[in-house]
């Protein structure tokens, strides 16, 4: 591809992009998100058209204007979100669109399914080709759909973002799979955000910063730092500082903790651990293990159904989540955008989320100060039954009237006030606060009443440490936090973590991504179907072990 | 506000071309539709006494929709209200003025929310959608309402009424003769009462929050089912306050059928105002001015009033189905690609 140039409303995703690929390679194209790698694979497939520059497909000049004819160039793309018929049977997937039929009306299943078997058997994929596509696990879906591209012809075939649905083990095959079909002849390009996976799998990577090519290097030739320099334009952090704890004080104590889920099936089968101060527990395990409802049973929003929790002395099993987010528990959600942030809010009333009823930012627009009251009640009591000459001092009675009223309406303006009445959001202090915090944390935003729905992921999740982080929390617990998060945005949530841990924090980090429970933890605890399998000290155990527990294998 | 002044420029449209199709001259008719609602003071007053009561139920359901609530059931907590009024109107004589409307007011407001605070009960505790609950009780405010008038309460004579409140309990009319009455200044305090409440407060934070992300807000803290229900009892009260003060400023007693749906206009009149208070403050007038104006221009041309109700279909029908649309293409999912 040369000279690539393709622009949107607002946007140059591509510029000037020049994209060799060898016959025969697997190359990487690494960038963050909105760097362009997309965009500039769907121009080679033939979704979008570019606005200049050429393709040339084995020396020759060609014209892609749709996916036919890439595919007929073999050009197969597997895309992010799979292109797949859940009804049918894989073989029916595969074959679709290029049916072998006999006398050309009639589906010749026979040949297809003989045909597909051959094709699995080559390029060392195994699928159970009778098999409903939605009985399947995601990793197999998407081997059906790598087998479609392959069966079309594909001699070029584009993966984009093929590991982020997937397990570790599922990465691994996923692999396995890659490096037959390079094996096979087959040029296979690989497009990633993941440093460590394009460095393991690639012969060759190609960076894109910002619609622009910083550069095309040999994967042995260069290594993480290298390439992360490349994509994210400084150096990047990938261990962090962290100071050893001085006293080794429980914040959160777990014990026998049970929940249900949504569909009353045991989600959590008693679970037992304790977070301490100064500490980043780590809780590794694939999705759908219990660690949701392990999030929502600790924020008060799910019932637990057993066990007890602690927060420092308190048993909080039944506190509400107010009342927990009062006592020092700070959550960042995993679903940011359903759990964390009220999209139609601006920035301001999302950071105030939560203490939104606490002083300074709420006042009392009626304060009843029962004890004066009461007193200027008496003082009127006395003035009308004080006659002084037999008859009511008028002057005495109304003022001692008008202080009653003006303490009933009005409030005093010391700090005995029991009893509040309407409260009103204090928008100075509100605007200050949000001001102040949109500062501290970076946050992205034209001004503090912008809706958070218009910021970019990583702002939002910006938005939700602001809140969470300045609340002096004693506990955080973080689920997923760099989810969907690029390079730069991951960097600065894993940094804030350490920061609060440093601070004294406990904080409970639950993460399916394991270089992240790797680079941030003090202990691991994996989690396995509703039970925490096994607590393991990071300087003594392997990615490997972990992956095993994780898949639910004993280990020793 | 564009989409709405597009839709009523729409429906004054669509109703012209109705006119010439049924042989009248429409440049005539609205003519005499202005001049009738804002040409002399007492076409101003009937404009802005016929807003009045649809200023009251349009905020009542502005404010549970902010809770992502559906209250349809405004105009039960209307009659209710009404009828809590006309009661204490009753049974009282010899109060001073300024204790007897209060009192009478709030009642007003008693009854509305109590009417507010079943189906908020009802949503909470049980999950029983408010879109059900509130329509059947408003079934039941009529019926309730229309035997209290019918029997208990039947003034001699041969309409279903209540005999006359205390003249104590009389809000004084402002341009008389017309039926404009200090009410309007209620309902002007309450749209500023619900602008500043919706945005400056702590309960109307919670009620914004709740309606727009509830699982956010029940996360950072906020008691969903006390917000559902508080949402309901001050939306019910709004409407039971506008009854309250039809009772008192108009017709001075309760009578059977004397509402010709100001909760339902209150509903088209909140989305018609683009959901917010303002917004209702001039819907409310447009409606109103449709109805004083209609009246006027059927007297003094010869095209019939059913006009005035075919404009305000009209715009109704404008005015919601482009939201009906938005709503629909949301649901639907429009296939994004993603980078």
């Amino acid at each position: 591809m040369k000279g690539i140039t393709k622009s949107f409303p607002g946007v140059l995703a591509n510029d000037k992009i020049d994209f060799v690929v060898e016959k025969g390679e697997i190359h990487g194209l690494l960038g963050e998100n909105g760097a362009g790698k997309t965009v500039l694979m769907s121009i080679l497939y033939g979704l979008y058209k570019p606005d200049e520059g050429k393709i040339l497909v084995n020396g020759k000049d060609v014209d892609i204007d749709s996916p036919r004819t890439a595919m007929k160039l073999g050009i197969g793309m597997v895309h992010q979100h799979f292109m797949v018929v859940p009804s049918l049977t894989v073989t029916e997937n595969i074959i679709l669109g290029r049916e072998p039929t006999k006398n050309r009306i009639l589906l010749d299943a026979k040949k297809a399914f003989n045909d597909v078997k051959e094709f699995c058997d080559r390029y060392k994929l195994e699928v159970d080709l009778k098999a409903l596509i939605h009985a399947l696990p995601v990793g197999v879906q998407q081997r059906v759909e790598i087998l479609k591209a392959l069966y079309r012809g594909a001699d070029v075939l584009v993966l984009d973002e093929p590991t982020s649905v997937l397990t570790p083990q599922e990465v691994q095959e996923l692999f396995r799979a890659i490096s037959a079909l390079k094996n096979q002849g087959k040029t296979v390009i690989f497009i990633s955000h993941k440093l460590r996976e394009v460095l393991a799998i690639c012969d060759s990577v190609t960076v894109l910063r910002r619609g622009k090519v910083v550069g095309t290097v040999k994967a042995n030739s260069t290594n993480l730092s290298e390439l992360a320099r490349m994509m994210v334009g400084r150096e990047v952090i990938f261990k962090f500082d962290k100071e050893q704890p001085q006293t080794r004080k429980a914040v959160l104590k777990i014990e026998n903790l049970q929940a249900v889920d949504d569909r009353g099936l045991p989600a959590l089968k008693g679970i037992d651990f304790n977070v301490y101060a100064c500490e980043i527990l780590g809780v590794a395990g694939v999705e759908g293990n219990g660690q949701t409802e392990l999030v929502e049973t600790l924020a008060g929003i799910r019932k637990a159904t057993a066990g007890k929790i602690i927060l420092g002395e308190i048993d909080i099993t039944e506190a509400s989540p107010g009342k927990r987010i009062q006592m020092g528990t700070s959550i960042v959600p995993e679903d940011r955008q359903k759990r964390g942030l009220i999209m139609g809010f601006s920035v301001m009333e999302n950071i105030i989320l939560g203490r939104h009823d606490q002083p300074p930012f709420a006042k009392g627009l009626v304060r009843i100060n029962i004890r004066e009251t009461l007193n200027y009640a008496k003082n009127l009591i006395d003035s009308v039954a004080h006659r002084s000459n037999g008859t009511i001092n008028v002057r005495e009675v109304l003022s001692s009237a008008r202080k009653l009223m003006e303490s009933l309406i009005l409030g005093s303006r010391d700090k005995t006030t029991i009893a509040k009445g309407f409260v009103r959001l204090d928008i100075t202090q509100t605007s200050d606060y949000a001001g102040r915090l949109i500062d501290e944390f970076s946050i992205k935003t034209p001004d503090k009443d912008t809706l958070v729905q218009h910021l970019s992921g990583g702002t939002q999740q910006r938005v939700v440490l602001a809140r969470e982080f300045s609340r002096n929390p004693k506990l955080i617990i973080a689920s997923q936090p760099t989810r969907g998060l690029d390079i730069g945005a991951t960097e600065y949530v894993r940094s804030k973590l350490v920061d609060m841990r440093n601070k004294g924090c406990a904080v409970l980090l639950i993460s399916a991504d394991l270089d992240e429970i790797w680079a941030l933890s003090d202990r691991i605890a994996v989690i396995y179907e509703g039970r925490i399998v096994a607590v393991e000290d990071p300087e003594k155990t392997s990615e490997t072990e972990i992956g095993l527990l994780m898949a639910g294998g004993k280990f020793g | 506000m564009l989409p709405q002044t597009i839709a009523i420029a729409l429906a004054f449209g669509v109703g012209a071309i109705t006119l010439l199709l049924t042989g009248y001259n429409p440049l005539e008719a609205y003519v005499a539709m202005l001049v009738g609602a804002f040409g002399d003071t007492f076409g101003i007053g009937q404009t802005f006494a016929q807003a009045t009561p649809i200023i009251f139920t349009a905020l009542a359901f502005l404010f549970a929709y902010k809770c992502g609530l559906f209250n349809i059931g405004a105009e039960g907590q209307f009659l209710i209200g009404a009828f809590f009024a006309a009661l204490v109107g009753i049974s009282f004589s010899g109060l001073p003025s300024f204790i007897h409307i209060p009192l009478a007011l709030g009642a007003g407001i008693l009854g509305g929310a109590m009417w507010g605070f079943v189906p908020g009960v009802l949503k909470a505790k049980l999950g029983a959608h408010e879109v059900i609950t509130t329509m059947m009780l408003s079934y039941v405010a009529l019926y309730i309402t229309g035997y209290m008038v019918n029997y208990p309460f039947k003034a001699p004579g041969w309409v279903a009424q209540t005999v006359v409140i205390s003249p104590s309990a009389w809000l004084p009319q402002i341009l008389p003769p017309t039926q404009l009455s200090l009410s309007i200044v209620v309902a002007l305090l309450l749209v500023a009462a619900t602008h500043y409440t919706l945005c400056r407060t702590t309960v109307g934070y919670e009620v914004r929050a709740i309606g727009l992300n509830p699982s956010a807000a029940e996360s950072g803290g906020i008691g969903i089912k006390k917000g559902i229900i508080l949402a309901l009892v001050i939306s019910g009260a709004m409407a039971g306050l506008g009854g309250a003060g039809e009772v008192l400023g108009v017709h001075r007693r309760f009578i059977e059928g004397f509402s010709p749906g100001y909760g339902w206009d209150g509903l088209a009149v909140a989305l018609v105002g683009g959901l917010n208070p303002v917004g209702i403050l001039l819907a409310s007038v447009l409606f109103g001015a449709l109805r004083s104006g209609g009246m006027t221009m059927s007297r003094t041309t010869h095209v019939p009033l059913d006009i005035a109700s075919i404009l305000q279909a009209l715009v109704i029908l404008f005015v919601a189905a482009p939201m009906l649309i938005k709503y629909l293409l949301k649901r639907g999912g429009v296939k994004k690609w993603s980078s």
